[in-house]
């Protein structure tokens, strides 16, 4: 039979009995070998015990999504049988952990063996711990993944725990090959041949990974955050390299001291961020207004989950939308930005913090459940080239220091301070003096770090002054909420590049965000293929909505859908509300991403009814 | 407590250095202004530059209190000082930074955030501007109203116990927990000059009068209610220094408790094992971890 060049793998357990672990390694020695790979992965809700499941896609290809079924599954118990069966294709293959389960007959709807992992890992190895590593040979002897590469990783992994430990896992992995190769010999249609050798270097990593990098990268110094699934693991990585270039992480008591904790060091100089999901992006909004009002770069994570309230914790929706771009009471102006990918994660962490700092507000980065624990191939960034901003700052004014140094007070300062640029050579806590708030063409006023002398000012949520004194007449509000505002106007004309795909010419758009651009991406090859033409755009900033990038897309096209994984059609409305356009929502609110085939369908339905 | 690193007064800036030019919105009569003016003899006691002063406060009457400063100053949310001050000192280790605010910021709605500040043992210095009632809005109860105290949101008196702040601080990890009093500026500018060269978080709840809304707890009441520690005090002792914050009478003014520990800066400085200059490396080290 011929080779395949596409397979998926889901391997199904117990938590805590090795699930990840099977297919981290998997995965990182299918990488090493030149397969592109794309995961996902489902925690389970309990911590220990409860279902859990790695699926992990393999082809010498790019890919996009998680694939829709299921070539290969390995089940480690009854209930990861139960649970997974269905999704597993016609013609597919079921492993099972025999010493485990017996699963009935399929009654030739897949292929069956048994692999008696506990057995083989017990008596033969007498080595119980290496059940995993048995899997892992088992697998990749499989699809035809070389030991080579997974042995490399065993010796890094067991290596300081002595000659003994490595040995055993070794013996582990030839003992899954070796079952493998004597006991499933019609192995060819399983078969996939790793990609073509890239020039490129390839970093391994999840969506939280290449988030917490893009941060490092786009300059973040100081996190502070309070754990919650499924964003923690960003805060996990900082916490172990921020100190390594003399940064911070504090542990918040609660979302609201975490997002203050921000604000307060992104004021005192340094780029700061926080990372959150639903629950605790709604008690920090509050806070977010005070660093919109108040001026303050920051950037906020929020790796959606299913809600409202605790919802689905561990499973995937992009329902917080609105909570990101219209959030809070009265209006506040800040940038929300939307990865597609892993790859993009990181670009976007930087465009994230590039953003806020130029423009100083509030900058939102959506992720959700699958686009945080996907791990993807990606190409390393090239941090040569990587353009990093930074806020424009208030340079201090040294002669104010020495009329008070003189002997001039405070107050009889003022009299002759009106005529100096921006507080030069004016008292400290002098109105004529330093304005932080200063009238620009852009909006964007250069910002005092506290130390600076001459800088003196009070950041404030109350309305305010160009000097940063409470004023609450109208004329000012007006001229301060037109200030404010037009950062935004300067924020949508530097959106960076939307994500477009397929035909240009088509008639046929698709407008979506998030890790749903890869779905569509895919369900686009496939229509290709039956002569439909699509064409697919997916902007990097949701908020403010970037004209340049939607206006001619959606003119352009005859129709256009838009698919997103909550019920509402969130980016739908905000879309038509903008650009008075009746595009079609396709919603998905399961707790799972959108399978291709049914995006296919619904774009196959638009044309047959379009003709 | 003597404090040694009080700049001697040939150096000290004019007063004038530390005030800014903004009026202040309190009503004739109110106990911070006394706060105030205790602050401004503390920041020139201790000859600090404006420069690298920040006041925090919250939302409330006494937390307008930054914009009367000539430092640097952030008036943020309320119930949110202790994060932000937080945040300031993480950001900037070496900046000095004051917390000052009412007694509903501090143990109302941000009860759970001083307790946070207080294990932490950050290093600044809280003064609570303590009037047992809500004053911008305009005279409710707050947690140190008494027992049976009538506001127009508890018409037959309050059924809540006040909260002691003095003995919350203690409990919650606080290394200085001191009382001051608006109508005594020249001890409670003493106490905050202690205050501030104190390595750890200082409370000093500060009884201010509102002498607008609440008509019990008065610059007369407190006068006759306040009394100084007794000599023999050992503010090491923590049983005692909770022994003296309970006392009603008299209500003891001065430093119930203080420690030496070290403070979170401290930690988060001897945690960290790189500077600016290492990025590159580290990211270096990250593409092969995860190559």
């Amino acid at each position: 039979m011929a080779q395949r060049d596409d397979l998926v793998i889901r391997v199904a357990g117990e938590a805590g009995e090795g699930v990840l672990s099977t297919g981290q390694l998997l995965t990182l020695a299918a990488a090493r070998a030149g397969y592109a790979v794309l995961t996902d992965s489902v925690p389970p809700a309990e911590i220990k015990g409860g279902h859990s499941l790695f699926q992990i896609r393999i082809a010498p290809h790019r890919l996009r999504a998680r694939g829709d079924v299921v070539d290969i599954l390995l089940a480690f118990n009854q209930e990861a049988f139960d649970r997974n069966i269905n999704e597993l294709r016609d013609g597919g293959l079921l492993v099972y952990d025999s010493g485990e389960l017996t699963p009935l007959d399929s009654g030739g709807r897949y292929e069956q063996h048994a692999l008696p992992l506990t057995d083989i890992a017990k008596n033969e190895l007498k080595f119980e711990l290496g059940k995993n590593v048995v899997a892992v040979g088992a697998l990749a002897a499989l699809f035809g993944l070389s030991a080579d590469h997974i042995r490399e990783l065993l010796r890094q992994r067991f290596a300081r725990k002595g000659e003994d430990i490595l040995n055993k896992n070794y013996a582990a992995l030839d003992a899954g090959f070796g079952y493998v190769g004597r006991n499933i010999p019609e192995r060819g249609a399983l078969q996939v041949q790793p990609g073509a050798p890239t020039e490129y270097r390839k970093l391994v990593v999840s969506g939280n990974q290449a988030i917490a990098m893009g941060s490092l990268a786009g300059g973040c110094r100081v996190y502070a955050g309070y754990p919650i699934t499924p964003a923690t693991d960003i805060m996990e990585f900082l916490a172990a390299e921020l100190p390594k270039v003399g940064g911070s992480v504090v542990q918040a008591e609660d979302e609201m001291s975490a997002i203050g904790m921000a604000i307060g060091s992104s004021y005192a100089g340094k780029k700061s961020m926080t990372a959150t999901s639903g629950p605790g992006l709604s008690l920090m909004v509050e806070l977010m207004g005070l660093a919109g009002m108040a001026e303050i770069p920051l950037v906020i994570v929020d790796a959606q989950r299913v809600g409202p309230s605790t919802g689905m914790p561990t499973r995937q929706e992009q329902g917080d939308l609105f909570l990101a771009a219209l959030g809070g009471h009265g209006e506040i102006q800040r940038v929300v930005l939307a990865p597609v990918s892993v790859a993009d994660c990181f670009t976007q962490a930087v465009n994230a913090f590039n953003l806020a700092e130029q423009f100083q507000m509030p900058v939102l980065l959506l992720t959700d459940t699958i686009l945080a624990v996907r791990t993807e191939g990606i190409p390393a960034p090239d941090l040569a080239t990587l353009e990093i901003v930074d806020r424009a700052t208030y340079a201090g004014s040294p002669a104010a220091t020495e009329s008070v140094a003189n002997g001039t007070s405070a107050n009889g300062a003022s009299a002759n301070a009106a005529a100096s640029a921006n507080g030069a050579g004016v008292a400290p806590g002098i109105e004529s003096g330093y304005k932080r708030y200063t009238f620009t063409e852009s909006g964007v006023s250069p910002m005092a770090i506290p130390g600076t002398e001459g800088g003196q000012y009070v950041a404030t949520g109350l309305e305010h002054n160009e000097a940063g004194r409470p004023r609450s007449d109208g004329g000012n509000h007006v001229a301060m909420t037109d200030k404010r505002f037009h950062k935004m106007e300067m924020a949508r004309r530097a959106a960076p590049p939307a994500h477009t795909y397929g035909d240009p010419e088509a008639e046929i758009g698709v407008l979506c965000w998030g890790p749903a651009f890869g779905m569509v991406v895919e369900a686009i090859d496939i229509l290709a293929q039956r002569g439909i033409k699509v064409s697919a755009l997916a902007p990097r900033m949701l908020w403010p909505l970037p004209d340049q990038q939607l206006k001619p897309f959606i003119e352009s096209k005859r129709i256009v859908l838009v698919p997103e994984m909550n019920y509402s059609g969130q980016f739908a409305q905000l879309v038509r509300a903008r650009y008075l356009s009746d595009v079609r929502s396709v919603t998905e609110y399961s707790g799972a991403a959108f399978q291709v085939s049914r995006l296919v369908q619904e774009i196959e339905g638009v044309v047959q009814h379009a003709r | 407590m003597p404090d040694s690193t009080t700049t001697n007064a040939a150096t000290l800036l004019p007063l004038d250095t530390y005030k800014s030019d903004e009026k202040p919105t309190w009503c004739p009569g109110c106990g911070d202004f006394g706060v105030l003016n205790g602050l401004y003899n503390a920041m020139r006691a201790k000859g600090l530059k404006t420069k690298d002063i920040v006041i925090v406060s919250g939302i409330g009457c006494s937390s307008r209190l930054p914009f009367f400063v000539a430092s640097y100053g952030f008036h943020g949310v309320h119930g949110r000082a202790m994060p932000i001050a937080t945040g300031i000192k993480v950001g900037n280790p070496d900046l000095k930074v004051l917390a000052m605010g009412g007694d509903g910021d501090a143990f109302a709605i941000g009860g759970g955030h001083f307790v946070h500040a207080a294990r932490r043992n950050l290093d600044i210095c809280y003064v609570i501007m303590d009037n047992n009632i809500y004053g911008l809005t305009k005279g409710q109860t707050s947690p140190t109203s008494n027992v049976g105290f009538v506001t127009k949101t508890t018409p037959k008196g309050t059924p809540d116990r006040p909260i002691n702040p003095l003995q919350l601080a203690i409990a919650a990890g606080a290394t200085f927990v001191a009382r001051g009093f608006s109508g005594k500026p020249k001890e409670l500018a003493e106490l905050i000059v202690q205050g501030i060269s104190h390595n750890g978080f200082a409370v000093i709840d500060t009884y201010s009068p509102c002498p607008t809304f609440n008509k019990v707890n008065t610059f007369k009441s407190y006068r006759d209610q306040v009394g100084e520690l007794p000599a023999e005090h050992d503010p090491s002792d923590i049983a005692k220094g909770l022994v003296a914050a309970g006392s009603d009478d008299p209500l003891y003014l001065g430093v119930l408790y203080q420690q030496q520990l070290d403070s979170f800066e401290d930690h988060l400085k001897a945690q960290k094992t790189g500077t600016e200059a290492d990025a590159p490396a580290v990211m270096e080290n990250l593409f092969k971890l995860y190559a």
